[in-house]
């Protein structure tokens, strides 16, 4: 009963955030409008990244790695190919997939820390290749001047920042309906248990190694979609955009939103990026102080950052005895598949 | 190796790339042993281990004035600052949920965000020059080329850390908890030794090689708005080649991460930014297993 009522409850509130978010640009500036946009395809790498650190238990700071191809192959593909939204979208989201896929032998045999160190080493790599490789993607000065898109063939091409805003919301809607339909499926069911009992589903026949990768390509393929819409909010990206900071960033907001939540990393990656922004605007030269002070001070308040129960089960000081141990209600999960 | 087969004269041009290398694989090695530490001993992804190295170049670039004196000076108080960093770190650290990774990893990101601000704003936002002693300021000879003698005694000066660094490591008591603390952190928690004293403790060390790093280091990779970066990234490659078994294993991946970014780029100047991700993806590769399941055990 009171999970029904729970259930209405945040289903209405989701529809009034659709809602609002489809009226915000005639409410607010066409300057606004744009942030949004860019907001929009953060948050969505945001869903990338929660897929990969909550729900299969892959901790990542390299979702801007498949983020930034998609962009550049979207940037490449919008300036000498096509001007089709859906054409470039396919092709960043393929780029982004073929990344992941290409970055999945450093990742899937390595757990928690490890995958955190590895992703961001390739996240930073990546953006280095990016300054240096001119010829394709204009070293450190970026590409700009790319052609505005049309969703469609046969449609208008995209003039104002409204259009653009909304083109964004209704791919990044899409993308996440799939993505939510995709998780109540039993491959998501096998993903969170690999991530709660990995030894188990390893012993009734399931090859773990494989769904992590699936999930690591697919992650990989949402961001580079993100990274296409990112070129069409900005219609200009550098390499910049795709730093160690943005990972970090997006890493706090899907952890603030409840780890493994779509919805939560949504909302969560959101915010963090409206702070930044805001931050950079107020306070400028100072911001970087006052984000990681932030940062710090976010942590303390999680409730899942600090010992709480420090002094109560054991003296100040000592080691957690199983610190990654699974709760038992996690193996529930787990008993689910079995069913 | 090509050119040793094709005889000297094929060497020739390739010598000072190659002895660049050498320097710059020491330097990132003193530079990651701090991290290999954090990382093997308080399993702990400290994202600010590049800020700890900036703070030894900004104070070497402060207090160089071109003697000796100054030169020891600037060693000590980067190194102290340095170290004095890593033990805040260790203390903003404590109250984090053990093996709690993210939270780990955001609080030390958050310190490096911030610390980086706080160097922008005492040293301004250009690069400093970074003045030698006056005796190391001209070039000596080698086989024929000019080399910067700041350089060739940087060589020396780091391998006597290096060669320092694994006397402790192998020979004294410290050295002997922290090796046992990689092993098994509960049994030498149940030897009486805190685990918050060790995690200090590798922090504070942590701090003084990336502080004496940056310091002795700051002509070669000077301080900057983008040396944190660098050197994180720089020090990370090198515990991902390396691995966390050994010091030799570290000292060799520093080293050749030193000569893929020199000699690398003298040979292949247009594969130059993909070589890293090359080397990674083939250690990894070779021995993706073995190195996870060390590390899992760590």
């Amino acid at each position: 009963m009171r999970g029904e009522v729970i259930r209405r409850v945040r289903g209405g509130i989701a529809a009034l955030v659709l809602v609002g978010l489809v009226v915000a640009p005639w409410v607010v500036d066409d300057y606004t409008t744009a942030i949004l946009a860019r907001t929009l395809a953060l948050a969505l790498v945001g869903v990338s990244v929660a897929l990969l650190t909550g729900v299969a238990g892959m901790p990542t700071l390299g979702q801007t790695a498949p983020y930034a191809a998609g962009a550049y192959a979207c940037a490449v593909v919008g300036s000498r190919v096509s001007d089709v939204g859906v054409v470039q979208l396919v092709v960043a989201a393929a780029a982004g997939a073929l990344l992941a896929a290409l970055t999945v032998p450093l990742v899937v045999h390595a757990r928690g820390v490890i995958v955190l160190m590895i992703t961001l080493a390739i996240g930073e790599l990546v953006v280095i290749v990016l300054g240096r490789w001119r010829s394709v993607t204009g070293g450190t000065d970026g590409l700009a001047g790319i052609p505005a898109v049309r969703p469609f063939w046969g449609l208008p091409a995209l003039a104002n920042d409204q259009a653009r805003y909304l083109y964004a919301l209704v791919v990044v809607a899409t993308l996440v309906g799939a993505v939510l339909v995709l998780l109540r499926t039993r491959a998501g069911l096998v993903l969170r248990a690999g991530r709660d009992d990995e030894t188990r589903l390893r012993a009734s026949g399931h090859r773990v190694a494989l769904h992590l990768s699936g999930a690591h390509i697919a992650a990989g393929a949402i961001a580079g979609a993100a990274g296409s819409l990112l070129v069409v909010a900005q219609q200009y990206i550098s390499p910049a955009d795709f730093g160690f900071d943005t990972s970090a960033l997006l890493l706090l907001g899907v952890v603030i939103g409840g780890t493994a939540s779509v919805g939560g990393a949504l909302v969560g990656a959101a915010l963090v990026i409206a702070v930044r922004d805001w931050l950079f605007g107020v306070l400028p030269g100072h911001a970087p102080l006052v984000l990681g002070a932030l940062f710090v001070a976010t942590v303390y308040l999680l409730p899942t950052g600090v010992n709480r129960a420090r002094g109560r089960l054991r003296p100040p000081g000592a080691p957690a005895l199983q610190p990654e141990q699974p709760a038992a209600h996690d193996q529930a999960t787990v008993a689910e598949l079995h069913r | 190796m090509i050119a040793v087969a094709a005889g000297t004269n094929r060497i020739d041009p390739y010598l000072i790339p190659a002895l660049d290398g050498v320097a710059y694989g020491l330097l990132v090695f003193v530079a990651a042993s701090g991290l290999v530490f954090c990382f093997g001993v308080a399993n702990i992804l400290n994202l600010a281990h590049g800020l700890l190295y900036a703070i030894g170049g900004y104070t070497a670039a402060a207090l160089l004035d071109g003697g000796w004196v100054s030169l020891a000076l600037a060693l000590a108080v980067g190194v102290l600052a340095a170290a004095a960093t890593g033990v805040l770190l260790a203390g903003l650290l404590t109250p984090v949920a053990t093996g709690n990774h993210l939270s780990q990893a955001l609080l030390t990101f958050g310190v490096a965000l911030a610390g980086g601000s706080l160097l922008v704003a005492g040293f301004g936002p250009d690069n400093p020059q970074v003045q030698v002693p006056a005796a190391l300021e001209g070039s000596v000879m080698v086989a024929g080329h000019r080399y910067a003698a700041y350089r060739l005694v940087f060589i020396v000066v780091a391998a006597v850390l290096a060669a320092a660094l694994y006397l402790v490591v192998r020979r004294t008591r410290a050295g002997m908890l922290v090796r046992a603390a990689v092993d098994d952190p509960e049994m030498v928690a149940c030897l009486g030794v805190s685990p918050a004293r060790i995690r200090a403790g590798v922090l504070a060390a942590a701090g003084a090689l990336a502080g004496a790093a940056g310091v002795l280091g700051a002509p070669i990779i000077g301080p900057g708005t983008g040396t944190a970066d660098t050197v994180l990234l720089l020090s990370l490659v090198v515990v991902v080649l390396g691995g966390l078994g050994s010091m030799a294993g570290t000292l060799l991946a520093a080293l050749a991460i030193g000569e893929i970014q020199t000699l690398g780029v003298a040979l292949l100047p247009s594969a130059a930014p993909f070589l890293l991700f090359a080397a990674m993806a083939a250690v990894l590769a070779v021995r993706a297993r073995g190195l996870a399941g060390r590390w899992r055990a760590a």
